[in-house]
């Protein structure tokens, strides 16, 4: 008895997964994009990205969609999980009747997807997530990655560091692979540039369990000169009150990878660092061009400013949309030789997907932070353009064992 | 020397918090019972509230008159989640409330997202106190000297109530011995209310008096946790000075383990927690649990006995009915049933030592993980052939649960369950840190099954069968002289050692059998994904298959896999709203009130009611 219980259980199951079988496309059936990510356990950065897609979106079918068609995106919420990612991109692939697939901001999400897509032959576009893997060791034909990552941001600053006099470094970062990457790349660009320097402590927290008080004293004493910090989220926060206060970076340089994106400097208000070399996106500076017209169109959609996820989110459509009708079609082949040296105008300006590595030449906004009006801003910013960071080619060659 | 000074003066404000939000909890455990994993979840409320009220409440004191109306508000929270969660399964069995507690986190977590959004709070500053003095030379933030005086003088007034009042001696005598007071007259619910909405408000005032120092977030609720169970469980369950200790242990070791060895943060306290559990199988100042003190509770279970033809009947057209789907279904059911599939397994072989064994383990992600990381370990670096690499799988997790369970079996009940839960965290960080093996966070990629086993509906069929003997293997072993002997061993200990049952032989024999099962989980899962995380091994996912094996009913032989079959099922569903962290919390929460037994259970009951079912135990 038992034991039927458990069948008619399973039978469910079963019955309920055959209800939304795959559907045929037509002509005039939207072309369909998968699109995954953590949208409840990273609200924070997934909603903005959101917000940036449906705007472009709307933008594009405004003007009559893509080959005749119009475009539909597809969210799903992984909750952070890589296996369930996985199974979210078979289904929307099979059963959504999805073309390629985009997304994700955690990296190793990012991984999981990609290992899948070139298993099965389905063309991933990695938004957001940064890790060097992505295109490099775990590389494969059918992953694009858009933003610049964490090897070009982890080099910008790197350069920037090495114009200056301090030869002891700190590094402070999550103890996890992102955060490794992040103090790896950061160590190996700026050795290469200053054989001179020196890094006189590691710190690790754990992931948003930051014991800032313990980090700053341990910081403070290994007397550096100047400190690389990865850490973000409430992490980045609690760290930098805890700094400020015990006067840790009086004197100091201070690195920030991604410090200066909306989504890390905003929550820290008025309390936000000063003086601080970091990556970021200072939307706030950007009135003309493209880089203008999006921050003003964004802000008329949604009476909020945009996030760097915001405009990730913009440019993964274009990306898309230029693939689409580039390929001419929607079979998947078609899109993953569009998108081999594809050219996409953006906000950022015109950024293409190397052939040689499946990388785009997005870059970063470098720039110092300082308070006004009560929030953390960046100064004195520059783009920088993604091509002139990432490794020669035949290093890159190197770095992909698959191809 | 001043170094040392100011760091164990870090420590000690770190330990504020911690041993606020640890006392309420060993506190409502020493009471009632429950192990409340529901505390990081009012933690979390505490400081949403503090932050609100402080951004209407002016000057100092709005500041410290918030931090104590977050604290009465969190009470508040605590007492509506006993009377309306708790007290309707206060009689079901042993750790059954912990699966209602997990529901009321999805909800909060939910609630907390629609209320106060996704973005990070920064906590407010204390007015007045930004800044730092300096001891011996060295900065120390004021707010860090506030919260060193403030909390020894919670830890006094706790004490004082404790110690010497009429509510304090009610309360350690329900501590020693539940029944004897409500024998003498004491009126227990209330007495629980009571001391439930009291741990519920000192987690409040935790959260919200950490405020200044960093701030309100959605992941706090979880990130509390581990910390806090680690406290109570070190101090020994129950124990307020054990607590106080506890808290002030882990945050001195750990701001000391940051200077000296930075890469430590993950396992510190896990490592401190084994030593001392070894040392001391109670805590620093807990004491023994008491035989029978809250062993079974409810009516005993009733003996098991082979399926019927019938049933036999039953079960072969079902599974002839999941052989049938590729021809029926879509192609992704077969995804699906495949995941639900192993999950099944994964389920069944912790029912196998939860219901069979009696053995309740926090920890059995490590060998479901770990199955499947040895699987794709050998794969990445010896390249492995797929087959030898899924045979070797088991092979790998039930050893590491032999070694594991070799040491953990010298403790019984909630103490048994965490060191489990710790050597889990163990080998979640091992990995988790050890990046050139394998592969940290970023995981292991690319670990395919063999040409023969690509297709989709090929490695269905392969799931289906290995699941399915896996669960049939379960079940026999169950029905046979080893499963006969477990089942005396966690009836009654001394009849079975005096019938001459090595109950400890026994014992451990069911922990590496049931790993043995959860590694071939591990090993289904790793080649059906193609990559795994870390996260496979995480306590999130030994709470998975605990969840669905309470739910589906404990002290039934297929609760286990009917409770993961039917969650797993309901999930795929609910996942598509936005908000079905709430449904699905509401829902374990109906079931756990509604259905004490767990699915199966009260299904059965419900038949033999309307006389569908012969009453058989009779």
């Amino acid at each position: 008895m038992k034991r039927k219980t458990f069948l008619k259980s399973l039978l469910g199951v079963g019955i309920l997964a055959t209800l939304p079988l795959a559907k045929v496309a037509h002509a005039e059936d939207p072309i369909i994009i998968g699109e995954i990510n953590h949208y409840k356990r990273l609200a924070a950065f997934a909603e903005p990205y959101k917000k940036g897609i449906e705007l472009r979106l709307k933008e594009v079918n405004a003007a009559g969609g893509v080959l005749g068609r119009p475009l539909e995106f597809v969210f799903r919420d992984d909750q952070g999980k890589p296996g369930e990612a996985v199974k979210i991109a078979e289904e929307l692939m099979t059963s959504e009747g999805a073309v390629m697939l985009t997304g994700t901001i955690l990296s190793n999400v990012g991984l999981a997807i990609s290992s899948y897509a070139g298993e099965k032959g389905y063309v991933y576009l990695a938004s957001e997530p940064l890790a060097d893997a992505l295109v490099w060791s775990a590389g494969n034909p059918y992953t694009f990655r858009l933003r610049a990552s964490t090897h070009m941001q982890a080099s910008m600053l790197a350069e920037a560091a090495a114009k200056t006099d301090a030869v002891k470094y700190a590094t402070i970062a999550p103890n996890y692979a992102y955060g490794k990457d992040a103090v790896a790349a950061f160590k190996a660009a700026l050795t290469k540039l200053r054989p001179d320097v020196e890094f006189v402590t590691e710190q690790w927290p754990a992931l948003f369990k930051i014991d800032a008080g313990a980090e700053v004293q341990a910081l403070e004493r290994a007397k550096p000169d100047a400190i690389y910090n990865v850490t973000f989220g409430p992490d980045l926060a609690k760290f930098v009150r805890e700094g400020t206060d015990r006067g840790l970076f009086d004197g100091r340089n201070v690195y920030g990878l991604l410090s200066g994106e909306p989504e890390y400097i905003d929550p820290l208000g008025d309390e936000a660092p000063e003086g601080w070399t970091v990556t970021g996106y200072p939307w706030y500076d950007l009135e003309t061009g493209a880089e203008g017209e999006f921050v003003t169109a964004y802000q008329a959609e949604y009476s909020d400013h945009p996030r760097i996820g915001s405009l990730v989110g913009y440019m993964t459509v274009q990306s898309i949309v230029a693939a689409l009708e580039r390929a001419g079609s929607t079979e998947t082949e078609a899109i993953r030789a569009a998108f081999e040296d594809l050219q996409v105008a953006t906000p950022m300006g015109d950024i293409t997907y190397r052939s040689i590595d499946n990388q785009s030449t997005a870059g970063a906004y470098v720039g110092t932070t300082t308070v006004s009006d009560g929030r953390g801003m960046m100064v004195d910013w520059v783009y920088k353009d993604g091509a002139d960071y990432l490794p020669s080619d035949e290093e890159v060659r190197a770095l992909r064992p698959a191809e | 020397m001043e170094f040392f000074v100011a760091q164990i003066l870090t420590g000690l404000a770190n330990a504020s918090s911690l041993f606020l939000v640890a006392c309420g909890l060993s506190l409502i455990f020493g009471v009632t019972r429950i192990v409340n994993f529901a505390h990081g979840s009012l933690y979390m409320i505490g400081a949403y509230t503090g932050y609100s009220l402080m951004q209407v409440l002016p000057g100092a004191v709005g500041f410290w008159g918030a931090i104590v109306v977050a604290g009465l508000v969190v009470g508040l929270v605590g007492l509506l989640i006993e009377i309306l969660v708790l007290r309707p399964v206060y009689r079901a069995p042993e750790l059954f409330q912990l699966v209602a507690t997990f529901g009321v986190i999805l909800v909060i977590q939910d609630l907390a997202l629609m209320i106060w959004g996704p973005e990070d709070l920064l906590g407010p500053r204390a007015p007045g106190l930004r800044g730092v003095v300096r001891i011996m030379g060295e900065p120390i933030p004021k707010y860090d000297i506030a919260l060193l005086i403030i909390t020894p003088f919670v830890a006094v007034a706790l004490w004082y109530l404790i110690t010497k009042t009429r509510l304090g001696v009610l309360v350690r005598a329900a501590t020693q011995d539940r029944e004897m007071v409500g024998a003498l007259g004491v009126n227990q619910s209330w007495l629980f209310t009571g001391v439930f909405a009291l741990g519920s408000a000192l987690a409040g005032l935790g959260g919200a008096l950490q405020l200044p120092k960093g701030g309100a977030d959605l992941l706090m609720d979880f990130n509390i946790l581990a910390p806090v169970f680690v406290v109570v469980v070190i101090g020994g369950m129950g124990s307020l000075p054990g607590a106080y200790l506890a808290a002030i242990i882990i945050s001195v070791l750990n701001v000391f383990g940051v200077s000296y060895l930075p890469q430590s943060t993950l396992v510190l306290m896990f490592v401190v927690m084994i030593v001392v559990l070894m040392i001391r199988p109670y805590g620093l100042f807990g004491r023994e649990e008491v035989a029978g003190e809250h062993g079974q509770v409810g009516e005993p279970e009733r003996p098991i006995k082979p399926a019927s033809n019938t049933v036999r009947m039953v079960v072969a057209a079902g599974l002839l009915v999941l052989a049938l789907l590729p021809l029926y279904g879509s192609h992704f059911s077969l995804v699906l049933i495949t995941d639900v599939l192993i999950f099944c397994l994964f389920a069944a072989s912790l029912h196998f030592l939860l219901g069979t064994g009696g053995l309740v383990s926090f920890g059995h992600a490590a060998y479901y993980g770990g199955g499947a990381y040895v699987a794709a370990l050998l794969v990445t670096h010896v390249d492995s052939q797929m087959e030898l690499a899924f045979l070797l799988a088991p092979f790998g997790a039930g050893l590491a649960a032999l070694s594991i369970g070799w040491v953990c079996l010298r403790l019984t009940g909630v103490y048994f369950a965490m060191l489990t839960l710790a050597f889990a965290q163990l080998i979640w960080s091992l990995v988790f840190q050890w990046g050139d093996f394998t592969g940290g966070d970023d995981g292991l990629v690319n670990i395919w099954p063999a040409q023969w086993l690509k297709d989709t509906t090929v490695y269905f069929y392969f799931t289906l069968v290995i699941a399915t003997s896996g669960i049939l293997i379960l079940r026999h072993v169950a029905h046979s002289p080893f499963g006969y002997a477990l089942r005396a061993a966690r009836d009654s200990e001394r009849q079975a050692e005096a019938t001459g049952i090595d109950t400890r032989k026994v014992r451990l024999l069911a922990f590496g059998f049931a790993g043995f099962m959860g590694g071939l989980a591990g090993a289904l899962f790793v080649f059906s994904k193609g990559s795994v995380f870390p996260n496979e091994l995480e306590i999130a996912r030994s709470f998975d298959a605990l969840i669905v094996v309470f739910l589906g009913g404990v002290k039934t032989l297929a609760g286990g896999v009917v409770g993961a079959g039917f969650f797993k099922g309901i999930e795929e569903l609910l996942i598509r709203f936005e908000y079905w962290r709430l449904l699905m919390g509401l829902l374990i929460i109906f079931v756990v009130i509604a259905a004490p037994d767990g699915v199966v259970g009260s299904l059965r009951k419900g038949m033999e009611r309307v006389g569908l079912r012969r009453v058989e135990d009779q």
